[in-house]
């Protein structure tokens, strides 16, 4: 066992040796499991962005960038492993696309100096930046969904909740509770009535909570699933003739994988976005030039357009324009993840930014700042098409109700700040 | 030729009844020993302690704890996730309420807590049997994740239901949160597995570990001749958990910082653990490293040769190695039943001989 341990440890050793003057963007993805689906196409998304600023820009700033895949599974074990064994190659951002494996690395990260981007997912407070100095969640987190959900219902509701029903169905983990404290507040604010609906992991087994729902008959029933349960519930919710259109899924809840299975039954579901969906985009031609036609893209190469699959081109297009501004301030093109943490307090997107980059309206503007890392909280609604098999955008975007949200994350925040002795890094 | 006891004589009953009685055999344990606390601390980063070492250590404490119940006292248990979350929310409760309290003292405490949990659970063993045994622990594996993911008395109230370790100290040496030193939760873990593994070899080669054997091999002679069945199998549980609440403590606090009950504690946990001491020797102490081994370290290997190495997809990886533990998995129980230990034990009983067999 002796011997064992010792040619395992060289082999780690020779894994995790530093391999430097590469711009590193370590990615955490899970092409196995029960949250594959979710996982392929955001992958291949952040992979074939990559790809696409090599080939035809060269990198960014004229450094090549490097993109190490590492399989976690969705698995929180598999996750550390995975940091553990690219933190040594110079990585400068992370994106673990998973809530638990976020809630593990947030106090890795800050030890490591390697700042992390948890768009629209993770610990919802870090986006007091004061105290969570290396977690950023631009441009949207969990809380303003739910906020602009119920916000969005209020709209088809002429404006009042009075004595509505709204169901919360989530997934039983870090994630789906994430957004409780909010409706409760929420619900308190605006006088309807919340039921908490939870789904355990993986969720391929929903038959009692939807017969709850058909008996409990609420208005609306908003989602926050992931993964195999998002299509059995949107399956569901179609056998138990629920109407589709106040069936609101979180962004995570929202992508083809989820409806197609279910037919035309689906149409009329509807997700929220904090990104635009369709490939109609300048950008994408240059990905057909570079990319697909050469056969450099990530994966299968057959997400390509999909919402979560721009979700991946959004998100490395976020932490891409962050590496940029880094590189400006500090004046050096070679990055340290350090140098990475001060490009993304100090980013700015703008429509103007977002033109440049052949991706017109594609999210909302928004610029961090050392006190706000999660960007101003505007989010859209999204709306299934069944026939025509594609989403389409049904509102603009929203901006969450910030008097009900910032308290709670100041809150949260100082409790995470208690716990550990943190005193503020602005 | 190896292992030989020619000129090794006891002279003394301390001599015969001890661990390793043949010489060699005694000093290679000390040399594993040796490298174990003296050389590994000085070589060690980030990524061998936080992807190897401390993964395989806690689990060896939790395949010792379920190999005690199941190899030795022969209740089978699929319960090895929940006692687990029962040794981590008892620490992560303990750190928070009494933050100046050693580490150690938490740690041990959660065992002694989840001791008193698996004991209660214990109780039905004494009516039913096999794999309805094993059912009425399923039950307990889910009533107690349920429970934990149910009351927030026990997450502190979280927004996530998540439970974090803070930063906690021993002697003065940081060794829970993100700026611990590697050698710091590799010696903290090192130091539970080598107790945890002299605490259970001395207890089962004694009188309570002659119980349990004797109710695993057949509890209606054992009552006969004296053995109380009730105190016999609730000991094992509760030793057995004292175990298991240890490695659960560890793998919250040391090993992982942040745990979320049914994603690090689910069933899958309980058949991973069974499988280590399946695999690695059903009533054997070493086989409990042995398999522990085997399934946190062999997933690592494949990994790194087909990704790191090979360079190819990392999907492809991850079901190959899906692919390849369980086709090992499957030619270990045809091959060899009685799992790593038995191979070792043949092998060494081979080279006390080598090279003149007859």
């Amino acid at each position: 066992m002796k011997y064992k341990l010792g040619t395992l440890a060289v082999a780690g050793l020779m894994a995790a040796s530093p391999v430097m003057a590469d711009l590193v963007f370590p990615s955490l993805s899970y092409r196995t499991g029960p949250y594959a689906a979710g996982g392929i196409p955001f992958a291949d998304g952040y992979a074939d962005y990559f790809t696409l600023l090599n080939e035809r820009d060269g990198g960014i700033g004229g450094e090549t960038i490097r993109v190490p895949e590492c399989e976690t599974a969705y698995n929180t074990e598999k996750g550390v492993e995975c940091y553990e064994s690219t933190k040594g190659e110079g990585a400068l951002v992370y994106q673990p696309l998973s809530t638990g494996i976020t809630y593990q690395l947030i106090p890795k990260v800050t030890a490591d100096d390697i700042p992390m981007l948890t768009s629209g997912l993770g610990r919802t407070s870090a986006k007091n930046g004061n105290v969570f100095s290396h977690v950023f969640n631009f441009p949207a987190n969990y809380w303003d969904g739910a906020s602009v959900a119920i916000k969005h219902i209020m709209e088809q509701e002429g404006g009042s909740l009075e004595g509505k029903k709204i169901a919360l169905v989530y997934h039983n983990s870090a994630y789906g509770k994430e957004p409780i404290r909010t409706l409760q507040e929420l619900s308190e604010k605006h006088g309807f009535e919340l039921k908490e609906v939870p789904v355990d992991h993986p969720g391929q087994e929903q038959k009692s909570q939807w017969l709850q729902i058909r008996r409990d008959k609420p208005d609306y029933v908003i989602m926050y699933g992931w993964g195999v349960m998002n299509q059995v519930a949107v399956q569901e919710a179609a056998n138990i003739r629920f109407p589709m259109d106040k069936f609101i899924g979180i962004w995570w809840s929202g992508s083809e994988n989820d409806v197609l299975s279910a037919g035309a039954k689906a149409d009329g579901y509807k997700a929220l976005t904090f990104h635009n969906v369709g490939s109609d985009y300048p950008l994408y031609d240059d990905l057909k030039k570079h990319v697909i036609d050469t056969g450099k893209t990530a994966g299968a190469g057959d997400q390509v357009g999909t919402v979560l699959y721009n979700r991946g081109i959004y998100a490395a297009m976020l932490v891409a324009e962050a590496a940029r501004t880094a590189q400006e301030i500090h004046g050096v093109t070679d990055i340290t993840g350090g140098q990475m943490r001060d490009g993304m307090e100090q980013l700015e997107i703008t429509e103007e930014k977002m033109a440049a980059l052949g991706l017109p309206d594609f999210g909302p503007e928004f610029s961090v700042s050392c006190d706000n890392h999660g960007g101003e909280g505007f989010v859209a609604v999204t709306q299934w098409d069944a026939e025509a098999k594609e989403w389409n955008l049904v509102s603009d975007f929203m901006q969450s109700d910030q008097d009900v949200i910032q308290p709670l994350i100041d809150e949260d925040s100082k409790a995470y700040a208690d716990e550990n002795a943190i005193e503020g890094n602005c | 030729m190896f292992y030989r006891e020619a000129g090794d004589f006891n002279t003394s009953y301390a001599q015969d009844q001890q661990t390793f009685p043949i010489k060699f055999d005694r000093y290679r344990y000390y040399l594993v020993l040796f490298v174990a606390i003296f050389v590994i601390p000085f070589m060690v980063n980030d990524y061998w302690v936080n992807s190897l070492f401390l993964p395989f250590l806690i689990y060896a404490i939790a395949a010792i704890g379920l190999n005690i119940l199941v190899g030795y006292c022969g209740q089978v248990s699929l319960g090895t996730g929940g006692f687990m979350a029962v040794g981590a929310y008892a620490c992560y409760k303990l750190m928070t309420a009494m933050p100046d309290v050693s580490m150690f003292i938490h740690i041990l405490l959660a065992g002694v807590i989840t001791a008193a949990v698996g004991a209660l659970f214990g109780l039905p063993s004494l009516r039913i049997k096999g794999f309805y045994l094993a059912v009425a622990t399923l039950a307990a594996q889910f009533f107690l994740v349920w429970l934990f993911n149910r009351v927030p008395w026990f997450y502190n109230y979280s927004a996530s239901g998540q439970i974090s370790a803070p930063e906690r100290d021993t002697f003065g040496i940081l060794i829970t949160g993100p700026n611990t030193d590697a050698w710091a939760t590799y010696m903290f873990c090192l130091i539970f597995t080598v107790g945890s593994a002299l605490v259970a070899r001395n207890l089962t080669r004694g009188s309570v570990g002659r119980k349990w054997m004797a109710i695993r091999d057949m509890d209606i002679a054992a009552e006969i001749i004296g053995v109380n069945p009730l105190r016999a199998k609730l000991t094992a549980f509760a030793v057995s958990s004292f175990f298991i609440g240890i490695s659960g403590a560890l793998f919250f606090s040391i090993y992982l910082g942040a745990v979320e009950v049914g994603e690090a504690f689910g069933i899958q946990k309980s058949f991973l653990v069974l499988f280590m001491i399946i695999i690695g020797g059903l009533g054997s102490i070493f086989g409990s490293f042995a398999g522990a081994a085997f399934l946190v370290l062999l997933p690592v290997l494949l990994k790194i040769v087909g990704v790191d190495w090979l360079g190819w997809p990392t999907d492809i990886v991850a079901h190959l190695q899906l692919v390849i533990v369980g086709g090992l998995i499957i030619i270990f129980l045809i091959a060899e039943p009685h799992g790593l230990a038995q191979l070792w034990r043949v092998a060494k009983e081979k080279l006390r001989l080598w090279p003149f067999p007859h």
